[in-house]
């Protein structure tokens, strides 16, 4: 018989894994863009009509087709769109005449400093919050704090915003600016603190999902054999809370986090209305306002592609941070529940579950 | 049945009590309303008084007849994308799961591709591009929510298609329509109940939210989240004209979510029970 074929110690066995996931990944970026396409562009609706409203003339109807070579069959405008779109460039803005990369960019930006302020305040809190709660399981402190997390949860994330810019537009309250126009001509770095209340009301709307979910299976966690060998020989609570059970209780969080990325992105849109942040949902808003096609395809692209990415990268991290998945030669699609708290009602089954799913 | 079980949870009781309050509220409304709610009948922005006890609008409409008028929109735009997304969803994943090959793979994958947009903005790229006739709205907000139903549905029939009572129907010669319908669709209603709830929870934020971007409800029509941004200029003088609908949305959305948890809770606690 052959020798199994030796391989490197340099090659992990997850990397073939990993390739199979990018090559999944890239299809989807694909389709994303297909769909986009033909959500903005082939539609029965006529986007010249659309872009130039009801009562154009025909004559700069056609002229606009033709500048945005609409009159070409619908495969060679979408082959030409990808095509341009590969290079990086993604069309002229109808609306101010200049490329929309550019204008992307710099409102790509802010918008990312947003939300890694918002990662920045709820994933400690989180953590903390959710391992508290965990070891208070059932007592006041839990029950209280989880009706208070169900509140925000509840809440649409606008009304939240709407709130806080309530109360700092309030007599007496102008310690922190309740709009955040920022000065163009100065640095994000230097005008922080018109981040703090967007970074806020969003924080708010991402909170109790990961923290329920940092609590749910921290419960889990200490329920399980090591933490009862860990206790019997005796070694410090503390200890087995933060060094034992914490990171086995990780995991799930960092799907959880990215699923609170794709939430906060369509949550942020709202926010940067709302406090006229110039990110990149202020400018979504804008260039649909004004039917800015160009503008439109390329926001909701940039967008899509940066879920595909997050939730690319949460799948590796998750492989790279489970000791069982990185060594297994064969590694199956990552099953997220992508909505919502986990289902811990599932979770109560899960016996039967895990048996069926491992065809 | 398991009805009396969920009314003694107290939890599932307020969100009931809360939830049924401000559907009667949106769905009586119009009728219990004292003006027309595009009828000007006040000064603008005028405060409380005795005729109008919430004060006037941005236009000088009167505050309470609009707000009674206003949750009508939410409310049935809400429980229609939601009970879309919860029909068509919930058969798609049904059948995905229980068939478990080509399927499966294309449902899941087609699941997965849509899962990248997130709802919001997928559902401001289709109204912008094909209008904002409420029907319309809704069937986008649906679309949105298709694929985390069809998500939860496949999970759950996988992990009930596993057991014995479905292999002895398949064994028997009932025919797949049977199986799916009679035998797991039963046992996959609860988690997808309390997803029906948690839907009904976005679609009032989206939805209220939308008509706040102003794609929603078209303007000289009452609705919450349209009130929202209609007075936001007069928030010092009126604060009631947007405080007042922020207040309805945020206790019907608590409502749903409640009840969507407490149902849950509930049905976690007698699955617990039963061996």
């Amino acid at each position: 018989m052959h020798e199994p074929p030796l391989r490197s110690p340099r090659a992990p066995a997850w990397l073939a894994w990993f390739i199979g996931r990018l090559g999944y990944g890239l299809l989807t970026a694909w389709v994303i863009s297909l769909v986009v396409f033909i959500a903005t562009q082939a539609l029965p609706s006529d986007p010249a009509r659309v872009i130039l409203g009801p009562d154009a003339p025909i004559e700069s109807i056609l002229t606009l087709q033709r500048q945005l070579g609409l009159d070409q069959p619908i495969l060679v405008q979408y082959l030409r769109w990808l095509g341009a779109a590969l290079r990086g460039d993604l069309g002229i803005s109808l609306d101010s005449q200049v490329p929309v990369a550019d204008l992307l960019f710099g409102r790509l930006g802010h918008t990312l400093a947003l939300l890694a302020g918002v990662l920045a305040l709820v994933v400690p809190l989180a953590l903390v919050l959710g391992v508290n709660l965990a070891l208070r399981r059932d007592r006041p402190l839990d029950r209280w704090g989880l009706s208070t997390l169900i509140l925000f949860k509840a809440t649409p994330s606008f009304l939240l915003a709407i709130g806080l810019v309530l109360l700092f537009s309030m007599p007496g309250m102008g310690w922190l600016p309740a709009v955040s126009i920022l000065d163009p001509q100065q640095p994000l770095w230097r005008q922080l603190h018109y981040l703090v209340l967007p970074v806020i009301a969003l924080g708010l709307s991402a909170l109790p999902y990961l923290t329920r979910m940092v609590r749910a299976s921290m419960i889990e966690a200490l329920e399980s054999d090591y933490v009862i060998a860990a206790r019997l020989r005796g070694i410090p609570e503390r200890r087995i809370v933060w060094r034992h059970t914490l990171p086995n209780a990780l995991t799930p969080a960092i799907q959880g986090v990215a699923l609170t990325l794709r939430t906060l992105v369509g949550g942020a849109l709202l926010a940067e209305v709302i406090f006229s942040y110039p990110g990149i949902g202020t400018a979504l808003n804008a260039a649909i306002q004004v039917r800015d096609l160009p503008m439109i395809q390329g926001i909701v692209l940039v967008i899509t592609l940066a879920v595909v990415l997050i939730n690319l990268l949460a799948d590796l991290f998750t492989v790279l941070l489970t000791p069982k998945l990185r060594t297994a030669r064969r590694v199956k699609m990552i099953r997220r529940n992508r909505r919502g708290l986990r289902p811990w009602w599932r979770r109560v089954r899960s016996a039967p579950a895990q048996e069926a799913t491992h065809d | 049945m398991t009805d009396s079980r969920w009314l003694a949870d107290p939890q599932v009781r307020r969100g009931t009590v809360i939830t049924l309050l401000v559907m009667s509220l949106a769905l009586f409304g119009p009728w219990l309303a004292p003006h027309a709610p595009t009828a000007m009948v006040g000064p603008v922005y005028g405060p409380p008084s005795a005729s109008a006890p919430l004060g006037h609008d941005f236009l000088g409409h009167d505050l309470l007849s609009r707000l009674l008028s206003g949750g009508l929109s939410v409310l049935w735009m809400s429980l229609a994308a939601a009970t879309i997304a919860l029909l068509v969803g919930g058969s798609l994943g049904l059948l995905a799961g229980f068939s478990r090959r080509r399927l499966d793979q294309a449902i899941s994958w087609a699941t997965d591709v849509s899962l990248a947009f997130p709802d919001l903005i997928l559902v401001l790229l289709i109204v912008s591009m094909l209008g904002r006739a409420p029907w319309l709205i809704v069937l986008t907000v649906a679309i949105a929510f298709t694929p985390g139903v069809i998500r939860l549905a496949r999970g759950s029939t996988v992990a009930v298609a596993g057991q014995e009572f479905v292999e002895a129907a398949q064994m028997m010669g009932y025919p797949r329509w049977r199986i799916l319908f009679n035998e797991i669709l039963p046992n996959i209603l609860t988690p997808l109940l309390v997803h029906f709830g948690n839907m009904l929870t976005w679609a009032v934020g989206m939805l209220s939210g939308l008509s706040f971007l102003g794609y929603g409800v078209a303007p000289p029509a009452a609705d919450w989240g349209l009130m929202i941004n209609e007075n936001q200029a007069g928030l010092l003088v009126q604060p009631w004209a947007v405080l007042a609908p922020a207040l309805l949305i945020g206790v019907f959305a608590y409502g749903t979510n409640i009840l969507a948890e407490g149902i849950g809770r509930v049905s976690a606690r007698i699955g617990e029970k039963q061996p």
